[in-house]
């Protein structure tokens, strides 16, 4: 088995957040004790509904955010307390793609120099040398070397994507940090998108962080999924357990939720009580047991570690 | 054989720009008998949100105006009403919720004000009256601590108690006909999962006719009786739900399905239209699919295709392929 790409210990990061001078700070625990390992040419992904920490647990791990508490190791370096300074010549090994296509480029510069900015920041290339390697990824994420004198309004949603895509491959990654990539984009863009992804990351060897809501577009993508609710993992299994043989009862919920484009397909809906709790405000005990629909009287107190209940599925709930 | 609720004819909508005018919708003709469900489904840009606002004549504030054809709601034709007789028609007869349960409430008015509100412009009731229906309306679509919520501005509120509001409020003056557009996108799964449920019951209960607006074909697998496809400003398919997902003729229509990640089935890579919708400034002529069509013909280029009936009763497509195979079965 190859060394790990990134593995994360116990991630802890909670924000503070006073609505005024006087009034107590409050703490939203947006991450708490999260833990997981990529191996080099693998996807995982990470899964849940809105608020549950997946984006801020990218961000750790490109440490965009400095983490609490815990330990983000990449390529076999503890990079838990690097500097910003110090991250820098990592960074051409770790890139990100952004979910909002329209917010993440900037309106006034041209799309060729979009792509050669992280070339300017990490290589040495001469001008002539950068146009020439944009000109080349251009074509590779389907666009043309024609569209490098455009500027990003002149695009449609996934072709903006694309142009994304391009630049975090510019400076050859090895692990691209993907926040929903594809949610903005109407269906028949998004496979588009998708196959792009997946081809990209044989020709270049390439790691994916996927972090999405949707079930369905990562059991696509991914070799591996970990679902989050509330800021902690609560189960995480290769592709195949966890669609086959889900254990955690927000895992089954979730997954009985997503609505199947068959309507000769019946099945027995696990609909959830309430509404997600806030994160300012984490429930006592097991984050889930106000929704659980197993919920017992233990539950409520105590905080339920992850598990290893088969080969590499690990599961936070003393039930299963 | 059901009753009609709802029949729109040959409806096109323009909008005005700088240069000159663009056709959002065209020739878009459907109806919806009492108490069932139809999905309008098409990707961004296609013309469903124009369509339902034409249907609701929410178009004033906006540069589009209604430039052909007919809305039938229980015979009587909506777009010849006043602006004061569409406003009995609003809310009462029929009403709509949004994508964006959040931005549709007034945010400096508490709920209970709001519902009551919209109850005494169409009912007759008094005050406390009024106040007692929200109650029971409030509690008819699953909020647990009605009171609470009553008394909330809606900032309070989450995304999902906001919708069942928006959904409380749409309901209260018990109307034939509920246009719903995009009532579950900004809602999580989990949340999706319950207000759907619950837009089913309302459904099952009250006879109530839905028209639900969405891109989520999943969602509409679920829902729907009836499906309509939407492309480019035209309804390119029509069908019941159990022929559109088995047997969709339309090539757009197919290779939306196509292209759909769904669950439980291992692929490697989805099969996926290629280009882009085209922009409504620059449509090309003929049928708006053909330059991303794999069958496209000479004619496909030149001339528009109409929506033809198929075999099957209450089937119709879009499309000079399918059409010159129905013909050409017809002669053998």
């Amino acid at each position: 088995m190859s060394e790990p790409l990134v593995v994360v210990k116990d991630l802890v990061k909670t924000f503070v957040s006073s609505k005024g001078l006087l009034s107590p700070k409050k703490y939203v625990h947006a991450v708490t004790d999260v833990s997981f390992t990529i191996h080099p040419k693998e996807t995982f992904a990470l899964v849940g509904e809105s608020g549950c920490g997946k984006s801020t647990t990218g961000r750790l791990v490109t440490r965009l955010l400095h983490p609490d508490a815990g330990q983000v190791i990449f390529d076999g370096t503890d990079i838990t307390n690097y500097t910003v300074n110090q991250m820098r010549p990592l960074r051409s090994n770790m890139q990100m793609v952004f979910q909002d296509p329209y917010g993440s480029l900037n309106p006034r510069i041209k799309i060729e120099d979009l792509v050669a900015e992280p070339l300017k920041i990490h290589t040495n290339l001469s001008a002539e040398e950068r146009r020439k390697v944009v000109y080349e990824l251009l074509e590779v994420v389907g666009l043309r070397a024609e569209h490098a004198n455009r500027y990003p309004h002149e695009f449609s949603g996934g072709q903006r994507q694309r142009i994304g895509i391009a630049r975090a491959l510019s400076v050859r990654p090895k692990l691209i940090v993907a926040d929903e990539p594809v949610s903005a984009l109407d269906v028949s863009i998004q496979a588009q998108v998708l196959n792009l992804l997946k081809e990209l990351q044989q020709k270049y060897e390439l790691t994916y962080l996927f972090i999405s809501h949707d079930l369905s577009v990562v059991e696509m993508i991914a070799d591996k999924i970990g679902v989050m609710y509330l800021g902690k993992l609560v189960e995480s299994a290769p592709k195949e357990e966890l669609y086959s043989n889900p254990l955690h009862p927000y895992t089954k919920a979730l997954l009985s939720a997503v609505p199947i484009p068959d309507p000769t397909h019946k099945r027995n809906r696990i609909i959830l009580k309430g509404d997600l709790p806030s994160p300012v405000n984490p429930p006592s005990g097991c984050m889930f047991h106000t929704r659980c629909p197993n919920c017992t009287e233990q539950c409520k107190v105590e905080k339920p570690a992850l598990r290893e209940v088969s080969k590499d599925h690990f599961v936070a709930c003393p039930y299963v | 054989m059901a009753e009609v609720l709802l029949e729109v004819n040959h409806l096109r909508t323009e909008f005005k720009k700088r240069k000159g005018k663009v056709t959002a919708i065209d020739d878009v003709s459907f109806h919806i008998d009492k108490g069932e469900i139809v999905g309008l489904v098409g990707e961004s840009g296609c013309g469903k949100s124009v369509t339902s606002l034409s249907i609701m004549r929410l178009l004033r504030d906006t540069p589009g105006e209604i430039t052909n054809g007919t809305v039938l709601l229980g015979g009587k034709n909506l777009l010849e009403l006043s602006d004061k007789e569409m406003h009995a028609f609003q809310g009462k007869q029929m009403a709509m919720i949004f994508q964006e349960p959040m931005t549709s409430l007034n945010p400096v008015m508490r709920v209970k004000d709001q519902i009551v509100e919209a109850i005494r412009l169409h009912l007759d009731m008094d005050q406390a009256q009024a106040l007692q229906h929200t109650e029971k309306m409030l509690t008819q679509v699953g909020i647990p601590d009605v009171q609470q919520v009553m008394n909330s501005y809606p900032h309070q509120l989450s995304g999902g108690m906001s919708q069942r509001v928006m959904i409380a409020m749409a309901m209260s003056c018990y109307p034939e006909l509920l246009i719903a557009d995009e009532p579950t996108t900004a809602l999580d799964v989990t949340i999706q999962a319950q207000i759907l449920d619950l837009m089913r019951e309302l459904n099952q209960k009250n006879g109530m006719s839905i028209l639900l607006i969405t891109h989520d074909l999943g969602v509409v697998a679920e829902m729907c009786s009836r499906v309509i496809v939407m492309y480019a400003g035209r309804i390119v398919e029509q069908a019941d739900v159990e022929t559109l997902f088995a047997h969709p003729r339309n090539p757009y229509t197919q290779g939306l399905l196509a292209s759909l990640p769904r669950l439980g089935q291992h692929v490697d890579m989805l099969p996926s239209i290629p280009g882009t919708v085209p922009d409504l400034a620059n449509m090309p002529a003929g049928c708006k699919f053909a330059p991303r069509c794999k069958y496209a013909m000479d004619i496909c280029t030149k001339e528009e295709p109409k929506l033809v009936d198929m075999e099957k009763p209450g089937c119709k497509c879009r499309c000079w392929l399918v059409e010159q195979q129905m013909k050409g079965e017809g002669k053998a």
